[in-house]
């Protein structure tokens, strides 16, 4: 399983929601390199801007702190995204993963952030430690045409 | 990222064409439109137009619940029109349809000037398809 990467990238940026679309954006022109379907696309673009929005809406609530990005290509078309933040951490990850559960209803978060996650990606594991940070990783393995290297 | 509002008086419906991309940071921009729209317009039937959506997180599933609140506690309805596949594969997965019906019509601006409302066969199709998934 131990496997080397065939290509990877890393990102750091600071928490302001203006870097949600530049995330997004940024994992997609990454992952061109595959040639991707669309909806393939699509669908991690939006489980990145799931992640990287999580970390500015709740894991730095009050301040802006760093979120870092990694992509991984492995190969068979296997992407591996990991997102990470150290702002306040989760309470219990099994019930922050439950579909429709929000610490933040009054600001019209609808607390599908993970549930989408989960069912546009193949696998997903959060590790969190309160006050400390959360780590989300994300793999997916695309019907990829084009065979890297 | 923008919203063109296009009220029908007589019939009490506004409509909200919605472009660009929905997240986070684009909601707080649309939801401040849409609401100033609907205080000013008062209206019964909201409908929400996806076709020139982009992009759409659970940001975009916020923002039809918070609209669906408001304009509930008016006695309207909420209908959420034209969303591209992928999106509309992420209002499924919301069960956004339990709240706001999806529906397929012709947005606005495409309407021809003298403006008939003669619907096309494509329209009438699709909308039929609509109704199955809305079961
Ligand atoms: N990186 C994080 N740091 C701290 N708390 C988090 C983080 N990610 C998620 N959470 C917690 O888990 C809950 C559920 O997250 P999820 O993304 O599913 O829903 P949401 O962000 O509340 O709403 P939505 O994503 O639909 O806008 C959040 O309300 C929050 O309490
Ligand atoms: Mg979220």
């Amino acid at each position: 399983m131990n496997k080397k990467a065939v290509n990877e990238m890393k990102l750091s940026f600071p928490s302001y929601s203006e870097n949600e679309r530049f995330s997004r954006i940024a994992v997609s022109g990454f992952l061109t390199q595959l040639d991707p379907q669309i909806d393939e696309l699509s669908e991690i673009k939006t489980a990145v801007s799931e992640g990287v929005t999580n970390c500015i809406v709740h894991a730095y609530r009050d301040t802006v702190g760093e979120i870092s990005l990694q992509v991984r290509i492995f190969d068979k078309g296997r992407v591996y995204i990991k997102i990470r933040d150290k702002g306040c951490g989760i309470d219990d990850v099994e019930k922050a993963m439950e579909p429709l559960f929000t610490t933040a209803p009054e600001e019209e978060r609808a607390g599908l952030g993970f549930a989408v996650m989960e069912s546009f990606m193949d696998k997903i594991k959060v590790r969190s430690q309160k006050g400390k940070g959360t780590t989300v990783v994300m793999e997916k393995t695309l019907k990829t045409r084009k065979a890297l290297r | 990222m923008d919203v063109k509002i296009f009220p029908e008086s007589e019939e009490r419906k506004l409509t909200a064409v919605i472009y660009g991309d929905i997240d986070h940071h684009t909601a707080k921009f649309i939801r401040g439109e849409i609401d100033a729209a609907i205080r000013e317009h008062n209206p019964c039937i909201l409908v929400l137009d996806f076709r020139f959506v982009t992009f759409m997180d659970s940001s975009g599933i916020g923002l039809v619940m918070g609209r669906y609140k408001i304009i509930h506690e008016l006695g309207g309805e909420v209908l959420t029109a034209n969303p591209p596949p992928y999106i509309r594969r992420v209002m499924q997965l919301a069960g956004l349809h339990r709240l706001s019906r999806i529906i397929s019509c012709p947005t606005p601006e495409e309407i021809p000037r003298g403006g008939s409302d003669i619907e096309s066969s494509d329209t009438i199709a699709a909308e039929k398809q609509l109704t199955q998934e809305n079961k």
